[in-house]
């Protein structure tokens, strides 16, 4: 049962890391255009 | 060249196009039919630009090509765009879409990027001012079959973007919150005593503390400001309890643990937040979707006009914006153009459309002299007029301020729901606190737990939720069937509404002529009249002549070419077909050439317009306003369900008689001007009744204003959707029914939800102020009754 000292803390970190990223992400936009990105891909582009 | 009459898809829409058609473009070196002018440039422009592996890759037709030139587009240039810009672009259909617009815009000379994005259809472009004009952008866009404009960020729901970006973060930490926390939680209550030591104990409730601070400062933060700014206003709302339970819970956990005894009610907090924002989210998305139907349908481009600058002097027309337009400035009318500002005719005689002015359904002749209001269409010919007053002065800016005023007047339902609501919560705080005072005497230490479920579990989520998913759910059905409701509370209004009022034209008509009989004269058929009469007007905006073409398009017989077309305002057309002299018009104009009178009468109702060639009548063509297929049905089912029908319209008396008698219409007036509109729904109005108004037209604006609940057309002046309520995407009055039975299935839902909230209040609340229930029972009782009551909100989305 002691990891859960550790394991615990660990949690909160992992939770803040994913928060992280998620702000990084949606700042850079990648929430913005959900459908385009599939649409997209179709074409090759020269 | 086959002449044989068959039917072709149009390689570019897909609309029905006649093999062997005027219009062929050649696409990866095959001659394909194209229906329109529009679409054959547009398909040409895509060529031309080496772009057509478009045609290979999409997976659906292309919208129809508007075509033609855009002189108005120039103005955009002046709105200030330098260098980069978003704009909003119609018509995307498909995957090769995306790539035709974004090639086609990148290779224009001075772009440097244009990025589209396709969820909410807006292009950003960005480019040298030096080498390239915004106008360029849109004329390429429109050569290659889309229309756009400019995306006006202030005037259209950027508040509900920011909003939305701000809320998708919150609910995103709220969540993750919630799923920790409730990890945490779980051992907590599972384990049995003695099992868990107090340190294991204090580092979860320590850690659970840590993921809700975020959720109850941050996540939570709206309903903070909006019970803070109800207190101040002195008029609680729902965000009230919703705070004062959120905060109550966070500061006794926080006791709870600081001083190492007593319940901790992270978990139920954090769940709580997530849930409503959650709730606001569905909320907000509904009427994001909504604000941006309505964007299309506004966009406006700026009413412009033609200057002739040097008159009486040859000169060359500048294209201007209408506003700049000063009384005696002379500028020229074109046909299919409508009116910029109140003037009197100089030169030429023409005809004007004033169905979306004042409702009538004819054309009227007009000549040098006469007054020409602004909003007026000419439908014949070019003419030039002298500018009696400007644009803000005109006919069409008076009838503006009408509706503006009328809409101020609106019965405020909303504010009655705020009153009922607020006198719940009040009862609800006194509650609270009673139970607290009660308890503190009884038993110190549940008296935190008792008030804090009281204000959990009646978390009037009945009231603050269900209602608001409901009408979010309502919202996106009717949008899905086209039916746009700009304000939130028509489907309420609708259900309660007792009187419906209709306007004749365009709205229970289609507001324009259609052909109702062809009555052939001589030797020659009625179809191989059409299409002569066709060709004769192949090149005219008049009403008359388009019911024509479309008459020869349904029927899709080949088209005829005319030469030598000649029209005499007011009479009629003059032209060669296959060699022989034909006449189109009144049957004076034509007895000049077929000679001797016209061997039939007019028809019953309706415009009669005459065939003739050299020495013979050809075909008497009977044109009608034709009712609305689906309008019989509408005004049936209304008066079915108990409402009055009404039909007030600016047309003469004998139309809108004639129109009411079809419809089974008791109570129809004719010659109403928009003040007799408005004066006639205030007079029901004044009587107790709930009138819902239905139109189309600029002088429907008001009455569309003042009514208490009302729909535009979505083909009828822009003036009218701004002042209604609710807008009728598409042709017809079919989503109209839609509404109506959308609005009883939301009421019954909305009923449903209220009942059953009321029920669960009345057991959970006397349980949890007895403190039978401890925060996180009152927590599970509130989620699963929020489920349920979202669960059946959203059962209204399905229903088609």
């Amino acid at each position: 049962m002691e990891a859960l000292y550790l394991l615990i803390p660990l949690s909160l970190i992992l939770v803040a890391f994913a928060v992280w990223v998620f702000f990084g992400a949606a700042e850079s936009g990648q929430f913005e255009d959900l459908d385009g990105p599939a649409l997209r891909i179709l074409n090759d582009d020269d | 060249m086959n002449a044989v009459s068959e039917f072709a898809a149009c390689y570019h829409c897909g609309q029905p196009a006649v093999d062997g058609a005027r219009w062929r473009v050649s696409i990866g070196g095959e001659p394909r039919n194209m229906c329109c002018p529009g679409c054959a440039a547009a398909a040409q422009a895509i060529a031309d630009a080496s772009l057509d592996d478009y045609y290979g890759s999409r997976t659906g037709y292309a919208a129809t090509a508007a075509g033609g030139d855009a002189p108005e587009l120039k103005l955009y240039d002046e709105m200030g765009l330098n260098g980069d810009a978003v704009f909003t672009v119609e018509g995307l259909r498909c995957a090769a879409c995306v790539w035709l617009i974004e090639r086609r815009v990148a290779a224009l000379p001075g772009v440097q990027s244009a990025l589209l994005n396709v969820a909410n259809e807006r292009l950003h472009v960005r480019w040298d001012p030096a080498d390239c004009r915004p106008s360029e952008i849109l004329l390429a866009l429109r050569a290659i079959g889309y229309t756009a404009y400019p995306y006006d960020a202030s005037r259209h729901g950027a508040q509900l973007e920011r909003a939305r970006k701000a809320l998708l973060r919150r609910l995103f930490v709220a969540g993750l919150a919630m799923m920790q926390v409730m990890m945490y939680a779980v051992p907590v209550y599972l384990a049995t005593d003695g099992t868990m030591d107090a340190d294991m104990a204090a580092l979860m409730g320590w850690a659970s503390f840590l993921l809700t601070l975020p959720a109850v400062t941050w996540c939570a933060w709206p309903f903070m400001r909006g019970a803070w700014l109800d207190l101040r206003r002195g008029l609680p709302g729902m965000d009230v309890p919703v705070a004062l339970g959120i905060l109550a819970a966070f500061a006794g956990s926080a006791v709870s643990l600081v001083r190492g005894e007593g319940e901790v009610w992270f978990d139920s907090i954090t769940m709580f937040v997530f849930l409503l924002l959650g709730s606001r989210w569905l909320e907000l998305d509904a009427r994001r979707k909504a604000a941006r139907a309505l964007e299309g349908l506004q966009h406006a481009a700026p009413a412009t006009a033609l200057l002739l600058a040097a008159w009486p002097a040859p000169c060359e027309a500048e294209t201007v914006a209408a506003s700049r337009l000063r009384p005696g400035d002379v500028i020229l009318v074109p046909p299919g153009q409508t009116v910029a500002a109140d003037g009197v005719i100089l030169e030429g005689r023409t005809e004007i459309d004033l169905a979306l002015l004042t409702g009538e359904s004819r054309t009227r002749a007009i000549g040098p002299g006469e007054q020409l209001p602004g909003g007026a269409v000419n439908v014949a010919q070019a003419v030039t007029l002298r500018v009696a007053s400007s644009a803000a002065d005109s006919t069409l800016a008076l009838l503006v301020r009408l509706s503006e005023r009328a809409g101020q007047d609106k019965p405020q339902l909303a504010q009655w729901a705020d009153r009922v609501g607020a006198w719940f919560v009040l009862v609800l705080l006194v509650l609270t606190v009673a139970v607290f005072v009660f308890w503190q005497a009884a038993d110190p230490a549940r008296a935190w737990p008792a008030a804090i479920a009281v204000l959990v579990v009646s978390c009037p989520c009945a009231l603050s939720l269900a209602t608001p998913t409901a009408l979010a759910a309502a919202l996106e059905r009717l949008l899905r069937h086209g039916v746009l409701a700009v304000k939130p509370h028509v489907l309420e209004t609708l259900e309660r509404a007792t009187h419906v009022v209709f306007d004749k034209t365009g709205t229970l008509t289609r507001g324009r002529p259609v052909l109702r009989e062809t009555v052939a004269l001589g030797a020659a058929d009625g179809a191989g009249c059409l299409r002569i009469a066709a060709a004769l007007e192949a090149g005219s905006a008049h009403p008359l002549a388009a019911a024509l073409r479309d008459a020869l398009a349904a029927s899709g017989t080949m088209s005829l070419k005319a030469h030598a077309v000649g029209s005499v305002v007011g009479q009629g057309v003059e032209g060669e077909v296959a060699g022989l002299r034909y006449r189109l018009g009144s049957a004076a104009f034509v007895a000049g050439l077929a000679g001797g009178a016209a061997p039939l009468g007019a028809g019953a109702g309706g415009t009669a317009v005459w065939l003739g060639g050299s020495g013979r009548w050809l075909a008497r063509f009977d044109l009608v306003d034709a009712l609305r297929p689906e309008a019989p049905a509408l005004v049936r089912a209304l008066q079915a369900k108990g409402k009055n029908v009404l039909l007030l319209s600016g047309d003469d008396e004998e139309a809108v008689r004639a129109v009411a008698a079809q419809l089974g219409i008791s109570d129809a007036r004719g010659r109403q001007l928009p003040q007799d509109k408005l004066d006639a729904v205030r007079a029901l109005q004044a009587g107790g009744a709930v009138v819902a108004m239905v139109g189309d037209g600029i002088n429907d604006a008001a009455v569309l204003g003042g009514a208490d609940v009302s729909f535009a057309m979505g083909q009828g002046a822009q003036l009218a959707q701004l002042h209604a309520d609710c807008v009728l995407l598409g042709e017809g009055l079919a989503p109209l029914e839609e509404a109506m039975r959308t609005a009883g299935a939301c009421a019954r839902v909305i009923r449903q939800n209220l009942g059953w909230a009321m029920l669960y209040n009345l057991v959970a609340i006397p349980a949890a102020a007895s403190g039978l229930l401890n925060p996180w029972l009152s927590a599970i009782g509130m989620t699963a009754s929020s489920a349920l009551v979202v669960l059946n909100a959203l059962r209204l989305r399905r229903g088609d």
